[in-house]
């Protein structure tokens, strides 16, 4: 789950990392009253969760509170990549001297955290990391013994540095590695990491993701942050129908109807699990058919969570027909989904033979399951069809 | 204990043997052959489950058994499953296998650690578990005892899947080519996992039976990376076909799709990417499931051959 760059900064300050004066804007005259407050230039900052906003126009400076008010306005009416900002964050703009970058992520080959340091901040750390390797510091930390700053202090020093920077910069990085482990961060990078001409260090822009699994230890942050349950945070904004798909499977806790997403096909898709439902999205689209939806069904789901999940399908406006496909189960049963299908076609005054292009879920209570399909007509097969055959199979029906 | 992870003689513990899934895993386990000599859950000592005696802790079962098991299965809920595993490693237990899913990676990773630091072995976490068809399978794998057999017939491939189903799938593919399985093992769906393809490929490397490999993929971390880094700094002996799901993601960066690692971050997460590096490395990647027991049999033709 992604910060908005305003709740990384209320992070750092949290655990005294210095950040640069301000605060969030919702308006144009609070733009002008932080303005005032913090006094001088400002900069002001769209608060979005995507990249690019510098380039879109969505970061302005000002000099009085008046211009602020005004550069305020602008932003707020600007949409970055399909989002709308939260608010504008007006800060100081300190005089600086140098730029840092500083962040901890996770090594899953090593599995531990990671420090990444550099003395070139304020750009692209991957781009730094391509073409100045020489300026990038990195080195693994303990998640058994206990938290200790030499491990931050080596990391800086491998890029050269020493004397009081070296050890203005340590607690900084120390701290953020703390944070990072303390609020299940999956990243947390401050970018950049400022050195002022008074050679003081401040974070200027800060970035922040909170593993999702985590949110429910971390309910005391996200209260203080305003983060409400509600908010996925996803890369893009959740449509209606995968906010019904959520309900669907929020109702009934037997089984799962997981990660329902919409896509603009005629080809619905009731599909499982995991990593059956990669492939079977890959297989209908290799052999040409258009997925109305991605969705992952699984852990056995009651009838009652199948036949919702294939009326949403259904009922989405292009739907041509549904494909009913899943790897080999051994928790889910073959006669439970089969019946909930069925159900759904019949309930929404469909034949279930002519709407359902294809059943392909072989394992536990198969023949039950088959059972009751060939009394319905609906187009079934075993294991000995494999998962793309089937896909074939189904984009065929519709194209037909 | 095996080379390959579990063999006939291998004894188990399941850690939270009184939850309905576990009731269920242990029913399957024992339906195979697999021999569990305990299981654990904190307050239900004295209870059986399928006859087999449960504890309060696992230095109770031990002190009981007069011998500390070779494995665990672990299947508690995630917030407590870090304190599982430390019990289990702490105790001197050596194989454990994490069937929980959604468990912050913070403490996936102090797992990990600790077991390295013990000299411990760490199977998922978010997987079903190992199998060695016709010998003995840990975890929920291929399910119910007879459609376990029904999937997997004793075989020369070995199988590594990040998908716990998908497993079931292939293996179920290559039993029915003929060509049988060796050993599968779903290693997990997390961002970081106690065990990545290139560690277990000298477990492979090393054992009789198995002859070929095949992986099925996602987009997502380094893992294909860091095998095919291996496969070009080690002289196998054994040739691998790889399996890429979810190569529509490339499109959709930031978008989490199958399990908790799977996500296109940078790009080296995509399928592309990883499809490029392991053909670098001499993997063949196979566009559908069909295929690998054609590419397999073409490969080790192959390897004879030369």
């Amino acid at each position: 789950m992604r910060f908005f760059e305003y709740e990384s900064r209320a992070v750092l300050a949290r655990e005294k990392i210095p950040v640069a004066d301000g605060g969030l804007a919702r308006t144009p005259d609070e733009a002008a009253d932080i303005a005032a407050s913090v006094g001088g230039p400002v900069v002001l900052k769209s608060q979005v969760l995507t990249g690019g906003r510098m380039k879109a126009g969505g970061v302005k400076f000002a000099d009085t509170p008046e211009e602020a008010r005004e550069a305020a306005e602008a932003i707020l009416a600007l949409e970055i990549n399909g989002h709308m900002p939260r608010g504008v964050l007006v800060g100081a703009k300190a005089p600086i001297a140098q730029e840092y970058y500083a962040g901890v992520i996770y090594d899953g080959i090593r599995k531990l955290p990671t420090f990444v340091f550099s003395d070139m901040g304020g750009i692209d750390i991957e781009e730094v990391a391509e073409q100045h390797p020489d300026h990038i510091g990195r080195g693994h930390f303990s998640t058994v013994l206990p938290h200790m700053d030499f491990r931050a202090k080596d990391v800086i020093a491998s890029v050269g540095i020493t004397g009081s920077d070296l050890n203005r910069l340590t607690p900084i990085l120390s701290k953020l590695a703390a944070l990072f482990v303390k609020y299940d961060m999956t990243l947390a990078e401050i970018n950049p990491l400022a050195k002022l001409e008074d050679g003081t260090f401040m974070a200027v822009d800060a970035h922040m993701d909170m593993e999702n699994e985590a949110r429910p230890r971390q309910k005391e942050l996200l209260e203080e942050l305003g983060v409400a349950d509600e908010e996925t945070r996803e890369a893009r904004e959740p449509t209606e129908f995968e906010i019904e798909g959520e309900r669907i499977d929020a109702v009934d806790h037997r089984g799962v109807a997981g990660n329902v997403t919409e896509f603009d096909g005629n080809l619905g898709l009731v599909i499982g699990a995991g990593g059956g439902s990669l492939t079977l999205f890959d297989a209908v689209q290799k052999h040409g058919g258009k997925p109305a939806n991605y969705c992952e069904i699984g852990g056995n789901p009651s009838v009652s969570k199948a036949c919702n999940l294939t009326k949403l399908v259904l009922s989405k406006p292009g739907v041509d027909k549904i494909a009913v496909m899943m790897s080999i189960v051994s928790n889910t049963r073959v006669d439970i989904v089969a019946r909930g299908v069925i159900k759904a076609c019949v309930e929404l005054g469909y034949d279930p033979a002519e709407k359902i292009a294809i059943f392909r879920i072989p394992g536990a209570w198969e023949d039950e399951g088959f059972k009751i399909l060939s009394k319905y007509g609906v187009e079934y097969c075993d294991r000995s069809v494999s998962m793309h055959e089937a896909a074939r199979r189904a984009v065929e029906k519709v194209a037909a | 204990m095996s080379n390959m992870l579990i063999d006939e003689s291998t004894t188990f513990i399941v850690q939270g043997i009184t939850g309905r899934e576990a009731v269920n895993l242990t029913r399957e386990c024992l339906d195979y052959g697999s021999k569990i000599v305990g299981g654990v859950t904190p307050g239900r000592r004295g209870r059986e489950v399928h006859g087999v005696p449960v504890y309060d802790s696992v230095a109770q079962l031990v002190e009981a058994e007069g011998s500390v098991p070779d494995g665990s299965v672990v299947t508690v809920p995630p917030t407590f499953t870090r304190d599982a595993v430390f019990e289990a490693i702490e105790a001197g237990i050596k194989l454990i296998v994490i069937v929980t899913e959604r468990i912050p990676r913070y403490d996936v990773a102090q797992m990990v650690e600790l077991a390295q630091l013990r000299g411990a072995r760490i199977i998922g976490p978010n997987c079903l578990g190992i199998i060695r068809p016709g010998v003995a399978k840990m975890g929920g794998i291929g399910g119910p005892a007879k459609d376990a057999a029904k999937a997997y017939k004793p075989g020369i491939v070995g199988v590594m899947s990040r998908s716990g189903g998908m497993t079931t799938e292939i293996s179920s593919t290559l039993s029915a080519a003929g060509l049988g399985v060796s050993t599968a093992v779903s290693i997990g769906g997390d961002a970081i996992i106690g065990s990545t393809y290139a560690e277990l490929m000298p477990l492979f490397e090393a054992d009789e039976q198995t002859q070929a490999i095949v992986i099925y993929t996602e987009p997502g971390g380094r893992m294909e990376a860091e095998l095919a880094k291996w496969v070009t700094e080690n002289d196998s002996r054994l040739p691998i076909v790889a399996f890429m799901a979810g190569r529509f993601m490339d499109a959709m960066p930031g978008m989490s799709f199958g399990h908790a690692g799977t996500i296109v971050e940078g790009k080296a997460d995509t399928a592309a990417e990883k499809i490029a590096r392991l053909s670098e490395a001499g993997i063949t990647v196979a566009e559908e499931i069909a295929e690998i027991p054609a590419l397999v049999q073409a490969k080790l033709g192959k390897e004879v051959a030369a």
